[in-house]
Order: C-alpha cells, then structure tokens, then sequence
C-alpha cells in the first residue's frame, strides 16, 4: 500500500496535501483497491463551502458507491474538472492525477490534527 | 485465509493464486475480481475470453420413467420439446405463478434430465421439488388404484451439486481455445446444446451456454479435476500475455449479464415476481399438455393485464443507478430499479427496472433517485448489448 509521507491522512481514507492555508484532498491508496475501478466522481462546485467531515462528493467504481468527506472545514477554490474524462486516474495516481478539491481551510491547524503517514498505516493495519 | 464458515468451491485456492478478491456471495467465498479489474475482464470477455468458476452453482438429477413429465409439471417452458442433447432455460414457479428459481433443464435422454439451478436457491429448490414430488407420489398412488394403467411414475431425484465443478469459457475466442482440448467437434454444437466428452483427458458435459452475451461454453466435470481444467484453460487460452485469456470474477459476470439483461435471482426474479413481469413470456408456455405450478395464476393475469413490467433504462445524465434506487414518473414514485451499473463495454449507464406497464415504452422519459438526486433516464430496448455474429 502506498502511503507518502509528506501527506495528512483521514480515517474515512482521505488524504490531504498542504500548501499555506490550501489543502488539496483526494482519496487513498487503500481506498481506491476497496472501491476497485473508479467510473465516476461527483464534485461541488468552487465556492461551495463545507464544514469539518461533511460529505463534499462521491466517488462511483462498478460495483459501489462511496462518499468522501472533508477532513478540513473550508470553501473549495478549485475542483479537478478534468478527472471525470479519465477515472481511472484515481486507481492509477490516487496521490497525483487523481486529486478532487482544493479548499481554502478555516482553520489551517486542523489539518495537524489528522493522522500522519505512520499514524495512517497503524491505522489501517488495525483494521 | 478463507472464511471457515464459507463454501468453497474447488477452484478456491486458485482463485486466491490469482489475485482474486475474495468475498461472502450468498455463503461462498468467491472471486469478486482479479489483479486485472472489473473493467479489463469484462472488455476481455466482450473481445477474446473470459473464464468464470461458476461451480457454486447447483446441479439436480431427475431420472427415470417420469422424469419429462415431472419437471413438466414444475416448470415453465415446455420439456416435452427439448431434444437428446438440448437444453433449455425455465422457471420453477410457485402456486402463485412467482418463480422459485430460474433454471436450466438439460435433457440426456427421455429418463435422465440434470437441472442445473442457482448456487443461493439450491437448498430452497431442492426441499421445493423434492416436497412436490411427495404431494406427487400420493397423487399417484390414489391416481393408480382408480386408474389402474396410469404410467404417471415419480422420477428419482439426486442432489448431485458437490458431484461437480463447472468452468464456463465465454468470448469470440473460446470455441477455439476448448477446441485445442478436446477431441470432440465443437462446432456443430449449436447454442443451447450439449454433448459429453473429454476434455484435457478429463470426462466432461460440454454446454453451449453461457451467461455473458458472448459464444461460449460451461464445461461440468468431477471437482477433482476442477484446477487441471481451469489451468489447462488458462495456458492454452494464453493467460498472461496481451489479448489472452482472463479470468473473470463475479463483478464481471454481473455486469455482462447485465449488458445482454439476463435475468439475475433476487433482482428482477423472485418468489413475488412472475416469469409474465420479468419479460419471460417466451419461456412461459401457458398452452403447454402440463398443468404446471401456478399456471392458472399466469392465465389470469396474462388476460387481466400485466400492471408492471420490467424495462431496460439508459441514464441521461452524469450518474449511476444501482439496485434498489426507486424510480418516478411525472413526480410520482412507480417502481425500483432491480439492477443498475456502468456497462463497460457499452461505457454508459444502465439498469433493469420494474415500471408501471402503462409507461413501459421505449423513449419513456423516467427519473432515478439516486441519493436524494432525481437524474435523468430513459426507456430503452433490451437486451443492451447483443453480440454481432
């Protein structure tokens, strides 16, 4: 299972990547193997605004149907218009390419709050 | 490591040599998918072939002098027409024309029939038939002593489901790939025949039948042999190479079938639902010489009129129906999705559903609920996909 280091983990499988007060989300490695082939990603729009752990989309493989949340309250700035021309992108490049919102955080310590790389595998070992 | 309380079919620890995505299907730990994923076997399937252990499935011998006859009496299409080598698809039904399960009834000879019925239902079947064939054989007893010629005679009937793996091969290449296996002449076989056989040196039932839409076979033999077919299959089919064989988990059987809108137990058949709603018409031989279970119920409501049918649907906007989902018309919620995915081979999205039959006509305007969210979808003709032959 690939977990990067330089990134903040969620127990809903999200990870988020931060940059000043931005966070880019996406979800994980392990979430894309359990989803299996990702279809279809429903999205908000930029300027949609969400509190901490509230479902901002869904992500669609052929068999099921999962919500993602946001780890970080916060108005999303940028959405990742081009992922629904190519999935697959999630299950290739979950970390990368397959990358879903970009939100301006209200609060930028609660991304430190969220589990660190290690923490994450724990975690998921756990499980 | 397998779930202890699961079933396991002989192919269990090749599935997990293989990648294979282990989940509880009904009580039996099978492959969900593979390393190469739902998308690529079903494609696979649709363009080369696919393989599928499908030994979960439940086998049931009828034989002796009223085996026709009983099993006329039980289902639904007519057994009186099917042939030495043939076979065909049916339904049990129940009194109330609801069906039981769907089936295959494959024909031996005039004595010997196999059934060959869902992995989920085989235990319901069974007690089903096997109680039916109680209440017959106390018919047949008043019926001999009034009519003392009377040759109604209750077959034998054997469980024979543990007797059995079975491998289907399905997809444009499968013929030729079972054919490098078996000196039995295949193509004459024609769809929904069968013949016996060796294969790999190994005796077998070789059916033209299949599950996926596409040409193909299910090849039955001892669950000793299970692993020697299927790797045989999967080397001579070119597994690991480009374009070469698959195999092929539940996922991707579902949503084959479901492009081709084959039937699924528990989704668009069920014990409430009658062959007449879920578009078996043409296996439901009404006019048939056997007053078989819950004719008079199918009569009726032939005549009276069906008040829903099942449909095929297309969406026609971003989004996925999956089973259950309810369905509306002009606002007003009418009906439930019984199966709703992608379609991979198709790349749209597709689903079966059960609609008021006023409205179940091609270009129907119809909404999903998909979670809160009424998309788009319209009525579209079935079967989704058909092979070009």
């Amino acid at each position: 299972m690939n977990i990067p280091e330089n990134l903040r983990y969620s127990k809903d499988h999200e990870w988020i990547a931060v940059d000043g007060d931005t966070a880019t989300i996406g979800i994980t490695d392990y979430a894309q193997h359990s989803l299996g082939d990702v279809v279809y990603i429903d999205l908000p729009r930029a300027g949609d605004k969400f509190s901490t752990h509230e479902a901002f989309g869904s992500v669609e493989s052929v068999k099921a149907v999962s919500e993602i949340f946001t780890p970080v309250a916060g108005e999303i700035v940028e959405v990742n218009d081009s992922i629904n021309d190519t999935p697959e992108a999630v299950n290739a490049e979950p970390y990368t390419d397959g990358w879903m919102v970009k939100v301006k955080m209200d609060n930028p310590l609660e991304a430190d709050k969220m589990l660190s790389s290690v923490e994450y595998e724990e975690y998921l070992s756990s499980q | 490591m397998p779930d202890e309380n699961l079933k396991k079919t002989p192919l269990n620890a090749a599935h997990r040599a293989l990648g294979g995505k282990m989940v509880d299907f009904g009580g039996w730990d099978m492959p969900v998918q593979y390393t190469a994923g739902v998308i690529e076997e079903h494609m696979r399937c649709r363009t080369a072939c696919g393989l599928f252990d499908v030994s979960h499935m439940g086998e049931i011998w009828v034989e002796g002098a009223g085996a026709i006859d009983f099993v006329n009496r039980l289902t639904t299409n007519d057994v009186t027409k099917l042939v030495d080598g043939q076979a065909h698809y049916s339904a049990l039904t129940n009194e109330n024309g609801g069906v039981v399960d769907d089936l295959l009834v494959y024909r031996f000879n005039a004595k010997k029939l196999l059934l060959v019925v869902n992995a989920g239902t085989t235990d319901k079947d069974w007690d089903w038939i096997t109680t039916n064939a109680e209440r017959g054989m106390q018919n047949a007893e008043s019926t001999a002593e009034e009519i003392p010629n009377s040759e109604f005679r209750i077959p034998q009937l054997r469980n024979a489901s543990s007797d059995f793996c079975q491998i289907a091969i399905q997809g444009p290449n499968a013929v030729g790939i079972l054919q490098k296996l078996t000196e039995t002449e295949l193509a004459p076989i024609k769809y929904y025949h069968f013949t016996t056989g060796k294969v790999d040196g190994v005796e077998s039932i070789i059916s033209r039948t299949g599950y996926t839409g596409e040409d193909g076979f299910e090849v039955y033999a001892a669950p000793e042999h299970a692993e020697q077919l299927w790797n045989k299959m999967l080397e001579t089919g070119s597994y690991g190479e480009a374009g070469g064989i698959l195999p092929c988990g539940l996922a991707a059987r579902n949503t084959l079938r479901l492009e081709s809108a084959m039937s699924l137990y528990g989704h668009e058949l069920g014990d409430d639902i009658t062959p007449l709603e879920a578009n078996l018409g043409w296996i439901t031989k009404l006019g048939k010489d056997a007053d078989f279970m819950g004719r008079d119920k199918l009569v009726e409501q032939k005549e009276a009129g069906l008040t829903r049918k099942l449909v095929g649907f297309e969406m026609t906007e971003p989004g996925i129906a999956r089973d259950g989902f309810d369905v509306y018309i002009d606002g007003e919620k009418c009906g439930g999705v019984t199966s709703g995915s992608p379609a991979p081979f198709l790349k749209k999205n597709i689903g079966l559903a059960f609609v008021p039959a006023d409205f179940a006509n091609t270009g129907q305007e119809i909404k999903i609920d998909v979670r809160g969210k009424h998309l788009n979808a319209q009525i579209v003709p079935t079967p989704f996909y058909k092979r070009q032959k």
